[in-house]
């Protein structure tokens, strides 16, 4: 991967990696005795292994390569490679956890294994490792693809994922050590925090710039959605970051906003996190797959445009709706529960274009386990947004808030959806990836999908019992008019739904590890087999055997 | 791509643009989209007009239905008091013997305190107030400061070793790390006290440990071990253990002392709350005496 870097190419990776040698130096050594020294250390080393392989291969000569005649695939395999890693991790935490709160003895006592831990690097595992690498590698096949334009340089798209893996893992290591900022989905703190602004502008610049590159007259769905992806978390992400550290020297900080003003910053910031890193990417993802997968054309191009602006304007309004019954102001919280319900039908639109585009391809979607994965996770992408939406009326979260209803909800939205359609466009995406004839196992495929869906249907039906069971014993009220039910017999009622949790846990991420397995048996023994035509080209030279001069 | 295709299958029209491979329909909305989109508008839109919903310069739109979130809670909590005064507030003013003889209120009590001992006891004394490792079980017959119901509604109120200005207050001396009793003293004492409550230990010791223990112990527990509710100070002589009667565990409690807490309910528990919980406590003990 570095042969292929111009000299130049490889002076300015030099130099990057250089700086962050010194920055986590300057960490290691500010931050003695304070998580953000381990912190600097866990810098210092990724940064120096970078740099000791560039320095390995300084005297190597350019490869000459025409750039012209290629897209720039390398980054999309690593980052691939990296989300399955992270899925098999990170979900193997998840299921850690759940088993925790069926058994409780299971954290052994030492501190980084309590629960109050494990549990963000489950989420931030999922979400970040899984979901953001998986987002990131799609986004670069995509983009380009769409645009039948390369990538410009090779430094930025390597900057991105690997930027984005050293956030992910200060984050990981953070909560282990015990550093918080105690907010939800946005727990790393703020040295963290600043480094996943310059990644993720860096990100958006690359984009832009492949976009402007492009050979096509209009822009593709899937960019749309990916470049609301980028644009809206980083916003997201900085306001609700705002925060002054206790000293420069430490890992503490606290929080700009104080009070509801924090909560409402926080859940703004959570829900969004939702739309536009778990929905908006992933509807990416599912716009470009999906179609080329199935052979047909989008149901409707109309659809896509009153969907896509229909979410991105309503989901904005919606994060209220996580403080129902709390000290925030009651017209904060009718505006978030409308809204929820004006987003119904947008969300649903989405979900109705993919499975209407499906016409016509039911016979594959019933033979091919890779294109059942992207219709199962659109059934699941409606069926989640609809209880979203269900959730957010006022009367109906004073049932379901704070109970495993929630948790239910999420897992339909990130097991049924995201993984489902992450999973779906890996196994699209792998064999012409690497140029290999087909995936090494269908039979293989075919497991992980009925794992994958087993686990899930498990999960959320244990949840919703769980959750509506807990809802109700808090509020059932004897004939006295008195509370019938203590917290612990909550709790006793919950132990067989948790256990139910922890088992489907166990079969999505059984699913999972068979994915990463067949993905790495199908690079390493698979016959190499070259596409007819994947690489840049004008519209008129559309045929393969003519490349676009430049 | 320029020329807009016909889709075979649905008759449609394509945009007419292709991207990698892939092309769009352009395909109307379908009616029943726009439908659902004006169905969920004019729901918010009524919503908006009969609830607080949009923010002014200074103040919000206040809904013509007058609903304020506050004054609803404040509302339902007054509400449910109400329903439940007439019982509660005979509960308050009778003793607890009559309580316990009126079967009204003893099934109001049935229906309520399990979930306060629930809520507010069992992380300590467990779900069915038989006590566990340093906390006292509240179903026998053994009471640090007593168990008739006055007495339990006191030690509810202002706790024990508690952040309460009236709390009970009672500590046991760490004898052997504090220096007062050497190791071969506790170790004789220590089978007195087990000797007490009929464990067989050498006579010599024994002998010993009951001098020790007249000089040190027996101004709290009584000279004959029984102990003494005025103080907080156990019975020695029964066999209830609070932290482990065993050879260790009571050389333990000599060598270092004991100072058990409980928090004091007063600010937390209403005065017939408690009082229910002292009806409770005495029910479940007569439930559990043989």
């Amino acid at each position: 991967m570095i042969s292929s870097l111009t000299q130049a190419e490889r002076g300015a990776a030099m130099l990057i990696t250089l700086s962050g040698m010194v920055a986590g130096l300057a960490m290691a050594a500010a931050g003695r005795g304070d998580p953000m020294g381990a912190h600097g250390w866990i810098v210092l080393a990724f940064f120096a292994l970078f740099f000791g392989l560039l320095v390995r291969a300084a005297y190597e000569t350019e490869a000459p390569e025409d750039r012209s005649l290629a897209y720039y695939d390398d980054p999309t395999k690593v980052g691939i490679l990296i989300a399955l890693a992270w899925a098999v991790i990170a979900m193997g935490m998840g299921l850690w956890v759940a088993a925790q709160l069926a058994w409780p003895d299971l954290r052994f006592d030492a501190a980084w294994s309590g629960f109050g831990r494990l549990r963000p690097v489950h989420t931030s595992g999922v979400i970040f490792g899984f979901g953001g690498n998986a987002l990131i590698a799609t986004s670069f096949h995509i983009m380009q693809r769409t645009s039948r334009a390369r990538m410009p340089g090779q430094v930025a798209p390597w900057f991105v994922l690997f930027g984005f893996n050293l956030f992910c893992l200060i984050a990981a290591s953070g909560y282990l050590m015990g550093v918080t900022q105690s907010k939800e989905y946005a727990e790393p703190e703020w040295y963290a925090d600043i480094w996943l602004v310059v990644v993720w502008v860096v990100y958006f610049v690359l984009y832009i710039r492949t976009l402007a590159r492009r050979r096509e007259p209009h822009i593709y769905v899937a960019n749309w959605y990916y470049l609301a992806f980028i644009l809206v978390v980083a916003v997201l992400h900085i306001v609700n970051n705002l925060a002054v550290p206790a000293s420069w020297t430490g890992a503490k900080s606290y929080s700009a906003f104080s009070g509801v003003q924090d909560a409402m910053t926080q859940w703004w910031y959570g829900h969004n996190a939702v739309a536009f890193f778990l929905t908006s990417g992933f509807l990416g993802m599912l716009y470009y797959f999906l179609p080329k997968r199935a052979g047909r054309p989008i149901y409707s191009y109309r659809l896509s445009i009153l969907s896509f602006w229909g979410i991105t304007f309503f989901y904005i309004w919606a994060g209220s709706h996580h403080l129902h019954y709390t000290a925030l102001p009651h017209w904060v919280q009718t505006l978030g529960m409308t809204f929820s319900v004006m987003l119904l039908v947008p969300s649903w639109a989405s979900a109705g274009n993919a499975l209407m585009t499906l016409n016509g391809a039911w016979r594959k979607v019933r033979d091919d386990a890779t294109l059942r994965f992207m219709m199962v996770a659109a059934v699941f992408y409606g069926l989640s947004t609809f209880e979203g939406s269900f959730m957010a009326i006022r009367p109906v979260n004073g049932l379901s808030h704070y109970t495993d209803w929630t948790i239910g909800h999420v897992h339909a939205g990130a097991m049924g959806w995201v993984a489902l359609i992450t999973f779906g466009a890996i196994y699209a995406l792998v064999p012409g990836l690497w140029r290999r004839e087909t995936i090494y196992s269908w039979k293989a495929v075919e497991w992980h999908f009925w794992l994958a869906l087993a686990g899930t249907v498990i999960y959320v039906f244990a949840m919703w019992n769980s959750g509506i069971i807990q809802g109700l014993m808090w509020r059932t009220y004897g004939e006295s008019g008195t509370l019938l039910y203590s917290f612990t017999d909550s709790l006793v009622a919950m132990h067989p739904y948790y256990v139910a949790r922890a088992f489907g846990g166990l079969l999505f991420v059984t699913g999972a590890i068979i994915g990463a397995w067949n993905v790495v048996m199908t690079i390493r023994h698979v016959p190499r087999q070259i596409p007819a035509q994947d690489r840049p080209t004008t519209p008129k030279t559309m045929e393969p055997a003519l490349p676009a001069a430049e | 791509m320029s020329v807009k295709d016909r889709d075979p299958l649905t008759g449609h029209q394509t945009t007419g643009h292709e991207w990698d491979g892939i092309t769009e329909l352009n395909t109307r909305v379908p009616r029943a989209v726009w439908i659902a989109i004006i169905v969920t508008h004019v729901w918010a839109l009524a919503v908006w007009v009969l609830l607080p919903a949009w923010p002014l310069v200074s103040s919000y739109t206040r809904g013509i239905l007058g609903i304020d979130q506050q004054q609803e809670v404040e509302q339902d909590i007054l509400r449910a008091g109400l329903a439940r005064s007439d019982w509660l507030s005979a509960i308050e003013e009778m003793p607890v013997e009559e309580i316990r003889a009126d079967p009204a209120l003893m099934s109001r009590i049935a229906g309520t305190a399990p979930a306060l001992f629930g809520d507010n006891c069992a992380a300590c004394h467990g779900a069915a107030a038989t006590g566990g490792p340093g906390f006292p079980s509240l179903v026998d017959d053994a009471w640090l400061w007593g168990g008739d119901a006055k007495t339990v509604m006191e030690t509810l109120r202002v706790g024990i070793n508690a952040q309460h200005p009236d709390t009970r207050w009672a500590q046991m001396l760490a004898f052997g790390r504090d220096g007062m009793l050497s190791r071969s003293e506790i170790r004789s004492v220590t089978g007195h006290v087990r000797a007490l409550s009929g464990a067989e230990i050498a006579p010599e010791l024994r002998e010993a440990g009951a001098t020790i223990f007249a000089e040190n112990c027996s101004s709290c527990h009584g000279a004959e071990g029984r102990g003494n509710t005025d103080l907080g100070a156990p019975d020695l002589t029964d066999e209830f253990w609070i932290y482990g009667g065993d050879e260790s565990a009571v050389y333990r409690t000599i060598w270092d002392g004991r100072q058990g807490l409980m928090p004091a309910w007063e600010e937390r528990l209403s005065l017939a709350d408690r009082k229910m919980l002292t009806v409770y406590l005495q029910e479940l003990a007569a439930e559990a005496a043989p």
